[in-house]
Order: C-alpha cells, then sequence, then structure tokens
C-alpha cells in the first residue's frame, strides 16, 4: 500500500517526462536513423563526418570548454570568499548573483549586443575618454563572454554549497596536526569540493555545448555551432531527419561528458546524478 | 500492482500527448503567416472590429522558417503571405488553392502589370494576390561611404570598410550578390558557378560585420555600419530616421521580388480569408498599411493619392530603367536546394 502511494505521488512527474523528454527523446531517435521517406538509413548520423559538421562540434566544445575555465577561475575564489564571510552578509551575495536570473536570459544576451555594438555605451564610454573601441561583437570571444555571464551563477553556487558544508572542525584538526594553509587547501579543502566543481562543470559545460540563441545574437551569423547547425537543418532546411542525427551526435557528447565528469566526483553525491 | 499502474500511466500518458491534438475550430476565426513588420497591427484590429472576425496573426523572418511552419502542420493556416520562389514550390507541391477573384473586387484595385509580373511564378494568375514588391540593393551611411562606389556590388568587398558590412542572412539574398557581381543568373545551378559565388563569399567574410536579415535596418539607422544589403522598403524605411542614410541598386542587376498572399488548400477559413484580402486592398486600408510597411504598393489607388514626391521616390518605387536589370528568384528543385544549403553552411562555418 506504501508502496502504491509513493508510486501515485510520482505519477505527475513520471507523466511529465514521459511526455517531455521520453517522447520526444523517442521522435529524435525515429528520425535520426530515418530517411524522408521513413526507411532505415545512418546517413543522418554519420553526417556528422561532414567537413562542416565537424568544424561547428569542435567550435562549440572549444567554447564551452573555455566558457567552464573561465567560469572555474572566476568562481572558486570567490566562493571562498563568500565561504569566509559573515553569514548574514553571505545571504546577500548569493541573493545578488542569482538576481540577474530574474531576468529572461534571451533578453540579457539582446541587452549586451546593444551594449557591445560599435555605437553602443560602452563603446561611446570609451571612446569619450579617448580609448580605443572594443570590437568584440560578432566575435567568438563575445559568444564566450555572454555564456560566461549567463551560466556564472550555475558555477558559483553549488562549490559554495559543497564549500560551506566542510566543518570547521576538520580544518582545525588538520591544523592541530601541523597542516600549513597550503596542505589544508590541496588535502581538504579541494577534495571535499570536488562534488560542487563536477556538478557545477556539468551545468555550464552541457548548456554552453548546446547552445545556439548566444551564438545566434551574438555572433552575428558568423559563428557557427553545432546548435546553429541543428537550428538550421530544422528551421531553414526543413531537414529534419538531418537536425536529429545531429541532435543525436551532441547527445552523445553530452552524456560522455557528464559520465566524465562523474566518474571524477565523489560518493558525496551532490552531483548532478 | 505496478504493472498496472504501470499501464495506466503509459496510457494517461498517450491521452495527454494527443488531447491537444483535436482543437475546437471556430467559424469565426482567421489564422494569418506574415513575414515580420510587414503589416499594420491597427488594420488588423480595425479588420476584427468592422466583421468580427478574430485574427490569429503569426509572423516568420525567412522563407524557409514559413515552408518549416507550414509543412510542420501543427497550425492549419487560412492565409499566407510569401515570395516569390517559395510560391512556385508550394504551387508546384499543390499546397495552394485556387483563389476566387470574383470574392475579392477590390483587387481590381492593383495594377495589372504586377500580375504580369507574378506570371514568372504563378502563370495563370490563379493562385496567388500581389502585396507588396521590390528590390534588393544597398543601403549605405553617405558620411562613412564614397558615394562614386555606391552603385556596385563590389563595394561589399572593399577592405576599405572591413567590419562595416551587413549581409544579408539568408541563402538566396546573399548569393544572389554573389552571382550578380560574378554576372551569373541568380538562380543558376551550375556547380562551377555556384563554387564561384561561395569563394567569393568566403572570402567576403572577414570584411562582414554581421548577417542580418530584419535588424540590419535598425543597425544602419543606429550607424553601426557602414552599409547594408537590405530589401527596398526597408531602405526606404530607414531613410525616413536617418538621413545621413541612401540607397542604391548595383548596376549589375538585383533581384527583384514580389510577395503575394496565398490560401492554402489545408485553410479552414477561406471565406474569411477572401473577406481579409478584400479588406487590404481598400483603399484606406491599403493607405495606412503602406504608411507602415512603406515597401511598393501594386495598388494603384494608392500610388495615385501619394505626394508626387513619394510616387517618384526611387528607393520605395523602383523605376523601370532598374526594374529592367533585376531578375525574379525561382524556385529551386531538392538537388539544388541542397546544394545551396550546404554552400551556405560552409561560407557560415569559414574563418
Amino acid at each position: 500500500m506504501r508502496n502504491l502511494k509513493r508510486q501515485l505521488l510520482a505519477g505527475p512527474y513520471i507523466l511529465w517526462m514521459a511526455g517531455f523528454i521520453l517522447l520526444p527523446v523517442i521522435m529524435i531517435l525515429y528520425y535520426a536513423f530515418t530517411t524522408t521517406g521513413g526507411s532505415f538509413t545512418l546517413l543522418n548520423v554519420s553526417s556528422i563526418a561532414f567537413s562542416v559538421h565537424i568544424k561547428a562540434l569542435l567550435l562549440s566544445l572549444k567554447l564551452a570548454l573555455m566558457c567552464t575555465l573561465i567560469c572555474l577561475i572566476l568562481s572558486y575564489p570567490l566562493a571562498m570568499i563568500l565561504n569566509n564571510m559573515k553569514s548574514k552578509s553571505q545571504g546577500f551575495i548569493v541573493f545578488i548573483f542569482i538576481l540577474p536570473m530574474w531576468m529572461n536570459f534571451m533578453l540579457r544576451i539582446l541587452a549586451w549586443r546593444m551594449l557591445l555594438s560599435n555605437n553602443g555605451v560602452i563603446n561611446s564610454f570609451l571612446r569619450t575618454l579617448g580609448f580605443p573601441g572594443l570590437e568584440i561583437l560578432n566575435t567568438p570571444a563575445a559568444v564566450v563572454f555572454c555564456m560566461v555571464y549567463d551560466f556564472l551563477p550555475f558555477m558559483i553556487l553549488p562549490i559554495y554549497n559543497s564549500m560551506a558544508r566542510i566543518q570547521n572542525d576538520i580544518i582545525e584538526a588538520a591544523k592541530d596536526l601541523g597542516a600549513g594553509n597550503i596542505t589544508i587547501f590541496l588535502k581538504i579543502i579541494v577534495p571535499l569540493t570536488m562534488s560542487g566543481v563536477v556538478s557545477g562543470i556539468i551545468m555550464v559545460f552541457v548548456p554552453a555545448l548546446t547552445s545556439f540563441a548566444i551564438s545566434d545574437l551574438l555572433g552575428g551569423g558568423k559563428v557557427l555551432l553545432i546548435g546553429n547547425v541543428i537550428e538550421q537543418a530544422f528551421m531553414q532546411e526543413y531537414n529534419w531527419n538531418l537536425g536529429s542525427g545531429l541532435s543525436f551526435v551532441l547527445m552523445i557528447f553530452v552524456i560522455a561528458s557528464m559520465a566524465l565528469m562523474n566518474s571524477w566526483g565523489d560518493e558525496n553525491n551532490t552531483g548532478v546524478w | 500492482m505496478k504493472k498496472k499502474i504501470q499501464i495506466l500511466v503509459v496510457a494517461l500518458m498517450i491521452i495527454v500527448t494527443f488531447a491537444g491534438c483535436g482543437k475546437k475550430d471556430s467559424p469565426n476565426t482567421l489564422t494569418v503567416l506574415n513575414y515580420g513588420k510587414y503589416l499594420e497591427p491597427k488594420v488588423l484590429e480595425q479588420f476584427e472590429e468592422e466583421t468580427g472576425i478574430k485574427v490569429e496573426y503569426e509572423e516568420y523572418i525567412t522563407p524557409e522558417n514559413m515552408y518549416t511552419k507550414f509543412k510542420a502542420g501543427a497550425i492549419d493556416y487560412d492565409l499566407i503571405c510569401t515570395s516569390d520562389y517559395m510560391i512556385e514550390k508550394l504551387i508546384q507541391e499543390q499546397e495552394v488553392a485556387e483563389m476566387d477573384f470574383d470574392k475579392i473586387p477590390l483587387s481590381e484595385n492593383l495594377d495589372p502589370a504586377y500580375f504580369d509580373f507574378s506570371k514568372s511564378f504563378d502563370p495563370e494568375n490563379k493562385y496567388t494576390l500581389p502585396y507588396f514588391f521590390g528590390t534588393v540593393g544597398i543601403l549605405y551611411n553617405r558620411e562613412l561611404v564614397d558615394e562614386s562606389k555606391a552603385n556596385s556590388w563590389d563595394i561589399l568587398w572593399d577592405e576599405e570598410y572591413a567590419g562595416k558590412i551587413i549581409m544579408a542572412d539568408s541563402v538566396r539574398d546573399s548569393f544572389m550578390v554573389a552571382q550578380k557581381r560574378l554576372g551569373y543568373s541568380l538562380n543558376t545551378t551550375d556547380e562551377t558557378e555556384l563554387r564561384e559565388a561561395q569563394q567569393l563569399l568566403i572570402q567576403q567574410k572577414p570584411l562582414v560585420y554581421s548577417y542580418l536579415v530584419d535588424e540590419a535596418q535598425d543597425e544602419m539607422i543606429a550607424e553601426n555600419a557602414a552599409m547594408a544589403v537590405v530589401y527596398s522598403g526597408e531602405a526606404g524605411l530607414a531613410l525616413e530616421y536617418n538621413d545621413k542614410l541612401a540607397f542604391s541598386v548595383p548596376e549589375e542587376g538585383s533581384n527583384m521580388w514580389i510577395d503575394c498572399w496565398l490560401i492554402p488548400k489545408r485553410a479552414r477559413h477561406t471565406e474569411n480569408a477572401e473577406k481579409f484580402l478584400n479588406f487590404l486592398c481598400r483603399k484606406d486600408i491599403a493607405m495606412q498599411n503602406f504608411d507602415y510597411v512603406y515597401y511598393a504598393t501594386p495598388n494603384v489607388k494608392v500610388k495615385e493619392a501619394l505626394d508626387p514626391e513619394l510616387q517618384e521616390n526611387s528607393t520605395i518605387f523602383p523605376p523601370p530603367e532598374i526594374l529592367e536589370n533585376c531578375e525574379v528568384l525561382k524556385s529551386l528543385d531538392d538537388e539544388a536546394t541542397m546544394k545551396y544549403n550546404l554552400y551556405w553552411k560552409e561560407i557560415k562555418s569559414a574563418d
């Protein structure tokens, strides 16, 4: 009976998952392995080997890695500083980090486009001060910048969480036993925050790898990521089979990167799965 | 027990996913699909007020987007406005219903010359009603650009303007520029000609500020770029906002396009669609709509009522000698379309 109750409680989510996750994935798989006529083919999936598609995939991987790395470098020290603050101000700072997320992320990207454009606020300001203008709009740099801007909270929060969970006793014990600051950092703090780092990396890397809206709006149509190729296959070329085939390949990359990261994480289980 | 619940869940899931499909259809609606910024919103309101028909209005960016939306079949559109080559494709696929011009009496306000133009994709004028037409050219900023060079597509490859050029983010429009510069037809499917055009566009890429469609106009008004490849009507509107701007249709020739309304065979409110088309041809409505869209209108009544100065405005109303040099886009077969798409992707991914 208790079992039944539990299952009923899970019902709404199972329904949700079936309708909006499972079913679409099945449809993608179906399209990925069929031709427009409906017969079986591997061509859609193997077309990832086309030089255009490989190039787009590699660029996506490169930008996603850069974005993840920058997020990590920014977040880790920040999480440490945050952790050492008084608990009252900690809440406030975390609130500030979440604040931009109150606004739709598309609008924020559009705002950046306005700010970065040739005659935008930032360039006008720089020029009045006599500096040369900043010409990063419509380059991969702008895309990475905006990815970092958008995904940074997803890196800070898990790291901060795992850091806040380290008990002071452990660090005091280490000090009692004669460990220096560097040893404490390397032997205690880093290993204990690893799970947070791993989930942060996954939560930044995966959306960065699959994004297409940012490169579309800030890349000026000049930065072709794998997400853009897929979007074009669906929207411009009316080739859902190709789009699904490439999506399938991208899914494999996402799952592989998650598996890879999780093999690093620890048993503490703050991980994503 | 567990099995039963699983079955129940699966059954529910199927019901839920398909429940949305059988949407009730009300006879008093009209579903319209049109380009962005291509109809004065007040006209829609007025139509709803006058007829009591509720209009569901949707927009798209490129003809290819429209094709995807239409083909996906999730919505039965009653009325679609799109461009020449896409109309031809839809007619070939037998998706378009014949139009009953008796039910659209005010269509006589339209200049027959444009029905003649539409014969290139609708040979018997059975399926379409012309809406607006124009050309593609270069919108440029007179303070930043040497005007003597602006009458040739070559200027888009001029290193002097590196980082200040906006190209069209649309396969056919971008290829058109390169093809015309090379002196080829914009409907070519010849492999070597296409490759040449592609090479030219790849060569141009480092000079390009961005590839845009609808936003090109805004960027030019804000003076973020020195020149942009745009449709004539967009240029006309931009000129109103910023008087440093000017427009030219290069002498190598360009694309002349006509956008028309069509009623798909799948339409469920044909009568409402006809009422709406008739309404759009009415002088006062067409006038309001022209003021908003600012493209060349085939409506004679409207053109006659305009200031003589505006009638002479060659940006909005391309003069015959320019049109003579222009070509209308034709629909391509699947193989050629795939080739264009692939080559375009290669341009986009080039360094």
